[in-house]
């Protein structure tokens, strides 16, 4: 059984429709990637995943349990857990206080505590008491990943982390993955970056306006496949 | 000289009263964004809560407060978790006219029951006491308790907020709703809980505004008002700033009746606009904003 499904998911802002019924499903330890252009839908996806856009309830069934439309909060406490695109820490509170908050309201533990994230990310070692926007652009990304990753989620949705970023850094970044993955998270990936998604995903799913144009193992994708899924015909 | 000296220690006493009026409102506006129009009348309110609870129980201004935090406590959770909480939004309108709404109600429901005649809250022998401080120098007590305890709300504030889970909930609420939510908070429960705090806060505002003077229903607004000056003096969002602001009204006031009684309050708001022309975001902002 699939940890997380969509289900014919649709979206709206207003009278615009932003996803016209997307099927997808993850399993326990894989990781997707999903690409396509600008405003093909894959932010707003992640967004209804997590509760932050209005579902039914059985357009998202996690852990054979539907929770489409269910309050963020409640989400995020099963276990689905979002790197928002643009990172967004908490600008009043410092590094350290970022990465706690992530486990918010949590007394259960798992693998992941504070000590591990400054394992997994030492850049953020030495700046917990930094106030979060004095951090570079790839500090920031980690730790926004680590207050994700806080909640010790079983499904780790994470949206652009490359975006603005070099390449040395996104390479650290993504470095992180394989430990993250390998201590119980599985993984949704929006890139715009598609090599480096290929590089990392068991499958990849191409957005485009709204609609699945065509998933895929990495290998078994052409570069014509993906320009046609990418841009249509 | 010894009688300016203590005009401007009396408006730095006076300053920890309109301090503490200010410190409800400032936790509410930044943790949510709400400008509530009734913290006045809820000060008010809740003297008279304070003022029932000492003629049935026959307890004194002090134990009555004490009290009454509790059940204010439950009443600032209940009116944002049913009221407060359906207003907030994109649009700042409804916040506004709810609570404006709610001013008026407050108003005419203390009339109703407790008429419009002037009360006090009866402390007995501290009201007329003082303290010397040497060369002539004199403060008194209620005034001296009244600022200690602005400073003791505003540490606790900043305890509350700065060194505890829920005060990191409140600041990462305030910075980002949408993103708080992500991390499992409960806006809503946030909110709700920030604003029982802020009925707290108001409880220990309303001691003291019924203990130095008189006071009816419908004085709420005027203390709204020098709230309003002390936040945006202090600069949104500083608790410490709150009490420089408080202060400088304090001051100004004191300062201005001993030139002239006439112009007591006139002084007080002609500070704040000085103050906002020259430093419109307050003496102490937020950073990053």
């Amino acid at each position: 059984m699939a940890l997380l499904e969509a289900h014919r998911l649709t979206a709206f802002y207003g009278d615009f429709q932003a996803l016209y019924g997307i099927d997808l499903e993850l399993k326990e330890g894989e990781t997707l990637a999903i690409i396509g252009a600008n405003g093909a839908g894959k932010s707003t996806f992640l967004k209804t995943i997590v509760g932050l856009m209005p579902a039914p309830a059985e357009s998202v069934v996690f852990d054979g349990r539907p929770v489409g439309g269910l309050p963020v909060a409640e989400i995020v406490r099963l276990g689905i857990s979002l790197v928002p695109e643009g990172r967004r820490l908490f600008p009043s509170l410092s590094v350290e206080e970022n990465l706690r908050i992530g486990a918010h309201g949590r007394r259960d533990s798992g693998y992941w505590s504070l000590e591990r994230l400054y394992d997994l990310f030492p850049a953020l070692a030495g700046r917990r008491e930094a106030p979060s926007q004095t951090l570079s652009g790839g500090e920031q990304q980690m730790a926004a990943i680590g207050r994700a990753l806080m909640s010790n989620p079983r499904v780790l949705l994470c949206d652009e982390i490359s975006l603005g970023l070099a390449p040395i850094v996104i390479r650290s970044i993504y470095a992180a993955l394989p430990k993250i993955k390998a201590n119980g998270a599985s993984v949704i990936l929006v890139e715009q970056d598609i090599v480096q998604a290929m590089q990392v995903a068991d499958r990849v799913y191409c957005f485009q306006e709204g609609r699945l144009a065509l998933s895929a193992r990495p290998s078994e994708l052409s570069r014509e496949a993906i320009h046609t899924a990418y841009f249509g015909t | 000289m010894i009688g300016w000296l203590n005009t401007l220690l009396q408006g730095v006493m006076l300053g920890g009263l309109y301090a503490l009026f200010a410190a409800g409102l400032s936790l509410i506006f930044g943790i949510m964004r709400l400008v509530n129009l009734a913290h006045g009348d809820l000060i008010v309110l809740a003297a008279f809560v304070a003022l029932a609870l000492m003629h049935t129980l026959g307890l004194d201004p002090f134990l009555a407060t004490l009290v009454a935090m509790p059940v204010l406590f439950a009443f600032g959770y209940a009116l944002q978790h049913v009221l407060l909480n359906r207003t907030l939004g994109r649009d700042i309108l409804p916040p506004l006219l709810v609570t404006f709404g709610l001013s008026i109600i407050i108003q005419n429901g203390l009339v109703e029951v407790f008429t419009a005649d002037s009360r006090r809250l009866n402390a007995g022998a501290i009201e007329v006491a003082s303290v010397h401080l040497g060369g002539g120098l004199a403060v008194g007590t209620i005034q001296l308790v009244t600022f200690a305890s602005a400073v003791g709300v505003i540490l606790a504030l900043n305890l509350l907020f700065y060194r505890t889970e829920l005060g990191r909930a409140f600041r990462a609420t305030s910075d980002d709703p949408e993103i708080a939510q992500l991390m499992g908070i409960d806006n809503r429960h946030v909110f709700s809980l920030a604003m029982a705090v802020a009925m707290v806060v108001i409880a220990v505002s309303a001691l003291y505004l019924g203990m130095r003077a008189n006071f009816d229903p419908y004085i709420g607004p005027a203390r709204l008002l020098y709230a309003f000056e002390a936040v945006i003096i202090g600069g949104l969002g500083s608790f410490w700033g709150t009490l420089a602001g408080g202060v400088i009204i304090g001051v100004a006031q004191t300062v201005g009746a001993k030139i002239n009684p006439e112009w007591q309050i006139l002084a007080g708001h002609v500070a704040f606009l000085v103050v906002l022309v020259l430093r419109p975001r307050g003496l102490f902002p937020r950073v990053g904003e």
